[in-house]
C-alpha cells in the first residue's frame, strides 16, 4: 500500500510540475515535451487506479499522435511565442479568477455526485465482477468484438472514408518530382554509372 | 458471450456487408492498377449495386430480420427504401461517368465514395438504435462532403464542400446532443426502449428536448426549413452529377430514418412530435414555393424545389398514420425518379463544351431538340403536381393521409403552396416552348438522354404502374406498424 501511495505522490507531483512548465517554459518545443511528460504521468495515475486500458490509450493517442502533431505544428509554424506571452502577468489575476470558478464548479459537481437507483438496471454491458479476474482491456475486448462488432466496423468504414477523402482532395501528382528508387539504385553497375572521357590538357569537357 | 456467431448474427446485414467489401475491393483495384481504370471501376460499381439489390430482395423471407443484438433491423419498409437508395446511387453513377470525364474529374475514388455513401444510407435505413443511426449518418455524410468538393480546383465546388461540411458537423452535433439527452432520460439507445419511456401524455421535459434536437439534426439532412440554408449553395457549387446524387438517394435515406425514428422510437408520443413536424413541413412548403421564384440558375431552382418537396413528404409523416407512411414512401419514390430525370436534363445542358446552368439557356429548346424539350416539360409539370402526371399522385397520397388524420389546415396550406410553386415550374416550360431559341446544345451522351427520357415516360405513365407502387408502399408502411 505504501508503495502505491508513494507512486501516487510521485506521479501527481511530476504531473503538476510539468503541467506548470508547459505554460512557463520559454521555448515552445520544451512546452510540448513537458506536455508529453504530463501525459505519461497521468497514464501512470490511471495504472495505479487499475485502468490499464485508459493508461495505454492515453499514451498511444495523446503521446503518440496528438503531442507529436503539436510538435510538428510548433516546429513548422513560424510563431513568435515570446511575443504572444507578453503581458501574461497583466492577465494573471483574471486567469486565476476563471480557474477558481472552474475549480469550484468541479468541486460542486464531484461533491453532489449521485446516481439514480434505477440506473443499475439499464446498464447495457455491466463490467465483470472483480471475482471473475478479467482485466478491463479484456472486458472491453469481449464486448467490442461481439456485442458491438457492428459499431466497431462502421467506425472503421467512417475512418476509411475520411482517409480516402483526405487523399482525393489533397494529393497532387506533380510532374518532374525526383523520387528515390532503391531497386534502380541497386541495379546500377559501373557500366551504367560511370562514363570515362579522355580530356585533352587545357581544354576541359 | 464468447461465441461471436451467437451474438453477432450478420445474415440480415448481408447486402451491406457485400457492398462495403465490394467498395473496398474496387478501391484496391483502382489503387493498384497503373492505368486510369475509372471506367472499369464505374462499371463494376454498378454491378456491385445490382448484386446488392438482388441480395436485398432474395436474402429476406419477407418478414422482419434483426441482427447485431437488435441494432440492425430489416423489414418491408427497409427493403423498399433500400431499393430506392440503390437505384438512386446507380443512376447517379451512370450520369456522372461522361460528365466527370469531360470535366477531367474522372477519378476512380468517385464511384468508391458513392458506394460507401450508399452503405451508410442502407445502414441508416436499417438502424434500430441511436448509435447505429449516427454511425450510418456519419458514413453517408462524410462521403458526401468529399464528393461535394470533388472538383477541388473550382472555388465554388470547394466552397460547397466546406459549407456542407461545417453545417453538417453542426447538425451532427445537434443530433448527438439530442440523442444523448434521449439516452439520459430514457435509459437506452434502442428505439424499442425509448418508445417505452416516451408514452404519450407523460413525455418528460428532458426527453422532449432531446426529441426536438434529434428532429433538428434530421431536418438538416433532408434540408427542411429552417435547416435548409446550405442546400442552394451546395447544389449550385457541386459538380452537376454530384448534385443529382445529393438530391436523390441521401434524401430518401434521411427521410426513411426520420420516419423510422418517429414511428418506432416515439410511437407513443405522436402528439408531441407532430407539432414540430407540422411546423417544418409548412415552412418548407412555403419557402420552397416562394424562394424559387426569383432564381435564374436551374440548379438553385431545383434546390428550392427539393426543399419544397421535402415539406410535402413531411405532410405524410405529420399525419402519423400508416397511410401517412405509405404516402411518404410513394412520394419519395416518385420524387427521386423525377429529380434524377430533371438533373439528367441539366447535365444535358452543354454548349460548345462547357456546362450552362441558367434557365434562360433553355430558351426555345422545343425548336432545337423536341424530345428533350418535351421530357423536361413533362418532368417540370410532374414536379409541379399537375394531373395525370406522376407528381400529382405523390401529392395526392400525402394530402389524403393528412385529411384522414383530420389535419385540414396542413393539407390546405400544402395545396396552396403547390399552386404557388406551379408558377416557376410553368415558367421553365414557357421558356422552353415560347421564347426565342438560343443556340443548340451539344449532343448529349446516350445514357443521359436515356435516363431523362425514361424519367419522362415514368412521369407520363405513372398511372399505369400506380397500383403496383401502391401495393409495395402499403406493404412497406404496414411493416412499421406491426
Amino acid at each position: 500500500m505504501a508503495v502505491s501511495a508513494a507512486f501516487f505522490y510521485l506521479f501527481s507531483a511530476i504531473a503538476i510540475a510539468s503541467a506548470v512548465m508547459v505554460i512557463a517554459s520559454r521555448n515552445p518545443v520544451h512546452s510540448v515535451l513537458f506536455l508529453i511528460l504530463t501525459f505519461f504521468n497521468a497514464a501512470g495515475l490511471f495504472l495505479l487506479l487499475g485502468a490499464e486500458f485508459l493508461a495505454m490509450i492515453l499514451v498511444v493517442v495523446y503521446v503518440g499522435a496528438v503531442a507529436v502533431l503539436f510538435l510538428f505544428v510548433v516546429m513548422m509554424l513560424d510563431i513568435d511565442f515570446a511575443e504572444l506571452r507578453e503581458g501574461i502577468l497583466q492577465y494573471a489575476p483574471f486567469g486565476m479568477v476563471v480557474g477558481l470558478i472552474l475549480f469550484t464548479e468541479l468541486a460542486l459537481v464531484v461533491g453532489a455526485w449521485g446516481l439514480a437507483p434505477e440506473i443499475t438496471q439499464v446498464i447495457a454491458a455491466p463490467a465483470p465482477s472483480a471475482a471473475a479476474q478479467v482485466s478491463n482491456t479484456e472486458a472491453l475486448g469481449q464486448i467490442l468484438y461481439t456485442r458491438y462488432i457492428y459499431f466497431f466496423q462502421m467506425a472503421g468504414l467512417v475512418l476509411l472514408v475520411a482517409m480516402i477523402g483526405a487523399i482525393v482532395l489533397t494529393l497532387r501528382h506533380k510532374e518532374g518530382v525526383k523520387r528515390q528508387s532503391i531497386s534502380e539504385q541497386n541495379a546500377r553497375t559501373p557500366a551504367t554509372a560511370v562514363e570515362v572521357r579522355k580530356v585533352k590538357p587545357g581544354q576541359g569537357i | 458471450m464468447s461465441n461471436i456467431l451467437a451474438t453477432a448474427d450478420a445474415t440480415a446485414a448481408l447486402p451491406e456487408i457485400f457492398l462495403a467489401v465490394a467498395a473496398m475491393a474496387l478501391l484496391m483495384l483502382g489503387v493498384f492498377t497503373d492505368r486510369n481504370r475509372t471506367d472499369l471501376v464505374n462499371t463494376l460499381s454498378l454491378a456491385a449495386l445490382a448484386v446488392t439489390a438482388a441480395l436485398v430482395i432474395f436474402t429476406s423471407d419477407g418478414g422482419v430480420a434483426r441482427s447485431f443484438s437488435d441494432s440492425f433491423i430489416v423489414d418491408g419498409f427497409a427493403r423498399f427504401m433500400k431499393m430506392l437508395v440503390l437505384f438512386g446511387s446507380a443512376v447517379a453513377i451512370i450520369l456522372s461517368s461522361n460528365f466527370l470525364k469531360t470535366e477531367r474529374l474522372d477519378k476512380f475514388e468517385y464511384p468508391v465514395l458513392v458506394l460507401l455513401a450508399t452503405v451508410g444510407m442502407m445502414t441508416m435505413i436499417s438502424a434500430n438504435d441511436l448509435i447505429a443511426l449516427y454511425m450510418g449518418l456519419e458514413l453517408q455524410s462524410l462521403a458526401l462532403y468529399v464528393v461535394a468538393a470533388f472538383n477541388r480546383d473550382s472555388a465554388r465546388s470547394s466552397e460547397a464542400g466546406l459549407k456542407y461540411f461545417v453545417l453538417g458537423a453542426l447538425s451532427s452535433g445537434m443530433l448527438l446532443y439530442g440523442a444523448s439527452l434521449i439516452y439520459g432520460f430514457s435509459g437506452s439507445v434502442a428505439y424499442a426502449d425509448i418508445a417505452r419511456a416516451a408514452t404519450s401524455g407523460e413525455v418528460g421535459l428532458g426527453l422532449m428536448f432531446g426529441l426536438v434536437f434529434l428532429i433538428a439534426g434530421l431536418a438538416f439532412k433532408i434540408s427542411a426549413v429552417p435547416f435548409h440554408m446550405w442546400t442552394p449553395d451546395v447544389y449550385e457549387g457541386s459538380p452537376t452529377p454530384v448534385t443529382a446524387f445529393f438530391a436523390a438517394a441521401p434524401k430518401v435515406a434521411a427521410m426513411a430514418v426520420f420516419v423510422r425514428v418517429m414511428h418506432d422510437g416515439f410511437a407513443g408520443a405522436v402528439a408531441e412530435w407532430r407539432q414540430v413536424i407540422v411546423f417544418i413541413s409548412i415552412a418548407s412548403m412555403v419557402l420552397g414555393a416562394f424562394a424559387a421564384i426569383g432564381q435564374d440558375n436551374i440548379k438553385r431552382l431545383l434546390a428550392y424545389s427539393s426543399i419544397g418537396h421535402m415539406g410535402y413528404a413531411l405532410v405524410g409523416l405529420a399525419a402519423g398514420t400508416q397511410s401517412g407512411v405509405r404516402g411518404v414512401a410513394i412520394y419519395m419514390a416518385i420524387y427521386m425518379a423525377m429529380t434524377l430525370g430533371a438533373f439528367a436534363c441539366v447535365i444535358y445542358m452543354r454548349r460548345r463544351g462547357t456546362a450552362v446552368e441558367r434557365i434562360s439557356d433553355l430558351a426555345g429548346l422545343a425548336r432545337n431538340d423536341q424530345v428533350m424539350a418535351f421530357v423536361l416539360a413533362m418532368l417540370m409539370l410532374s414536379l409541379a403536381g399537375i394531373p395525370p402526371l406522376a407528381g400529382f399522385f405523390a401529392k395526392y397520397f400525402v394530402f389524403l393521409a393528412a385529411i384522414e388524420a383530420n389535419m385540414y389546415t396542413l393539407a390546405v396550406i400544402g395545396v396552396l403552396a403547390s399552386v404557388v410553386s406551379a408558377f416557376y415550374y410553368l415558367r421553365v416550360v414557357k421558356v422552353i416552348y415560347f421564347d426565342e431559341p438560343a443556340d443548340e446544345f451539344d449532343a448529349a451522351p446516350f445514357e443521359v438522354r436515356l435516363i431523362a427520357v425514361a424519367a419522362g415516360i415514368l412521369a407520363l405513365g405513372m398511372v399505369l404502374v400506380l397500383e403496383q407502387l401502391n401495393i409495395a408502399a402499403n406493404a412497406a408502411a404496414a411493416s412499421l406498424f406491426l
